[in-house]
């Protein structure tokens, strides 16, 4: 899955006007930047913050969809689900592997996330409450992270751009999964397809809200454009976003919960209503409804497992010492 | 009905060991082990499907997989009573592997010659899962017994309570005279071999129980199971005839 538009990056940098302007001309010319490479700081510091909170993301959304796999109606669909939310893990692994790149550790990346320093996609703060619901999530949420996705694979920093290739390989393939269970259900028994119009009137809202405050209020967007982080504006995505999802709506005969949504001929594409950005912004500084729980999940798994990875690691260490005994042993 | 009923015996070995080890997905404790045990968890559930549709197909009464799976209460289930045990922990949930790939293995090895063609198939793509589930569980048994006092302790604890799971194991079960099926019984030395590889590694000693525990074949289960068909089925039985 996925993380929203970046949120409290710092991309200020103190390198003298001669050293951005050549970094900025590599990045113009198109050229990966490959952890060996000089680069600002506050580029170093973006990414790692970017970075991190994918990875956060990916972990951390592991949960809401792992909710649903004891309970998945059919062995088939249990199998995917599995599937799907081990990609997840996947991607996080991937994406971890990326930041270390940039000499953050992934333990250093995890305590973070644990102790509240770290973001995660606020979407991942909300509760999954119906079966329905993982098929939403594959449909909007994956849906919408392809559209961030798809232009980071043309990110400027190479390790980062490369993950991206394969992340969005699979999750392609997890939006098409999410809409093959909304499509059952909607073509369903009416309870079906009461259970996932609610679902949608549930998520609708969270995942357009995936792509960020709108660009006025995006402090950080220029500086992440400028150095080919990002491509596109969190407006631009969340359009796009709209224009390809309504249709899909409409085919299934289902109901957008947006008054407004209406098409506009004179831009092509379609109007939507307003925004609650209080919601975002409370979700966003931890006060989801899922947020202490979600937390306290990682936690928890974090803490019990300390024991096995202490014992792999003195494991590590006793063969270790017994191989460096032995030769000495034979002499 | 003996080859549906070994068959069903089989199928609901896969699919409630699948399930205890599916649980775990996103509370591993490393990212690594996140991905393993789903990969493991998918091993064995594919292999239930393949089980449960041959089953069905075999019966002939036209119930499919998850009719099998989902329309069956805890007293219908004939799986092992091992499979059913929670994960209570990390050292649990591996050795609880351990004990069933090393039965699994010689197991499906042996299938791969029956006259069943269905049989030799299912059996030709397990053989190699459990040959992984043999070596991660193992190394991960191996790294807990010999890692610090306490994961060496919780090593032992597992042996304790698992080990009077392990007699039935070899029970023939429904598959008594079902030709096309392997010997359970036979397979005994094979598995303590397995098991005493990996413990001698690991500095545990295995004793076989004097009183071991049985009863999944008839369908008498631990107070477990039936919770765990409840969160399982719930969904599906919710919605009778609907298709997902």
């Amino acid at each position: 899955m996925y993380s929203q538009g970046l949120i409290g990056a710092d991309g200020r940098s103190e390198e003298t006007p001669e050293f951005l302007a050549a970094f900025q001309a590599r990045v113009d010319a198109e050229t990966k930047i490959e952890p060996n490479d000089d680069m600002p700081e506050g580029y170093r510091r973006t990414l790692v913050r970017q970075i991190g909170q994918h990875a956060h993301s990916e972990i951390v959304g592991m949960l809401p969809e792992g909710n649903w796999i004891t309970r998945a109606p059919s062995l088939r669909r249990k199998a995917a689900l599995l599937a799907k939310v081990q990609d997840e893990g996947g991607h996080g692994l991937y994406l971890y592997s990326a930041a270390e790149t940039l000499g953050v550790s992934r333990k250093q990346m995890t305590e973070e996330l644990l102790d509240g320093r770290a973001k995660y996609s606020s979407i991942f703060n909300y509760p999954t409450l119906s079966w329905a619901d993982i098929g939403i999530i594959g449909w909007l949420v994956d849906g919408a992270a392809i559209m961030n996705q798809i232009p980071l694979c043309r990110c400027s920093y190479g390790p980062y751009a490369r993950a991206m290739i394969r992340v969005c390989k699979e999750e392609s393939f997890h939006q098409r999964q999410g809409y093959e269970i909304v499509m059952k259900l909607a073509q369903g028994t009416p309870e079906q397809k009461a259970m996932v119009q609610d679902a949608l009137n549930r998520w609708w809202w969270p995942s357009i809200m995936m792509f960020g405050p709108h660009d006025a209020d995006s402090q950080h967007s220029d500086q992440s454009m400028a150095w080919k982080i990002k491509r596109f504006t969190n407006d631009e995505l969340r359009q796009k976003f709209i224009d390809a999802t309504v249709p899909q709506a409409e085919y299934l005969d289902l109901t957008l919960p947006d008054p407004d949504l209406k098409w506009n001929e004179e831009k092509g594409g379609y109007d939507h209503g307003p925004i609650d950005w209080d919601e975002f912004w409370r979700v966003v500084k931890g006060f989801g409804p899922m947020a202490k729980d979600r937390v306290k999940a990682r936690k928890k798994a974090w803490d019990d497992g300390e024991w096995v990875r202490e014992a792999a690691l003195a494991h590590a260490e006793k063969r270790k010492a017994r191989a460096q005994a032995a030769p000495m042993a034979a002499e | 009905m003996a080859l549906f009923d070994a068959l069903l015996e089989l199928a609901d070995d896969h699919l409630v060991l699948g399930h205890r080890v599916s649980e775990w997905c996103g509370h591993a404790p490393m990212l690594e082990e996140d991905l393993a045990m789903p990969n493991m968890a998918l091993d064995v559930i594919g292999t239930a499907r393949s089980l449960y549709d041959y089953a069905g197909k075999v019966e002939g009464a036209g119930r499919d997989e998850d009719d099998l799976a989902y329309l069956r209460g805890e007293r219908e289930y004939r799986n092992l009573l091992l499979v059913e045990r929670p994960n209570e922990d990390f050292a649990h949930t591996m050795l609880r592997q351990l004990y069933f790939a090393a039965f699994m293995h010689p197991y499906w090895t042996a299938a791969l010659t029956s006259q069943d063609e269905t049989i030799q198939g299912i059996a030709g793509k397990a053989v190699k899962e459990m040959a992984y589930h043999i070596r991660h569980a193992g190394e991960w048994v191996v790294r807990l017994g010999d890692g610090t006092e306490e994961s060496a302790r919780r090593m032992a604890d597992a042996v304790q309570s698992l080990s009077i799971y392990v007699g039935e194991l070899f029970e023939e079960g429904a598959a008594e005279g079902v030709d096309v099926l392997p010997s359970r019984a036979a397979i005994r030395d094979e598995w303590l071999a397995t098991v005493k590889r990996v413990f001698d590694e690991a500095g545990l000693t295995f004793e076989d129980s004097k009183f071991p525990q049985t009863g999944g074949r008839s369908g008498v289960h631990g107070e477990g199971l039936g919770h765990m068909l409840a969160e399982m089925q719930s969904v599906h039985r919710a919605h009778p005839g609907a298709t997902w």
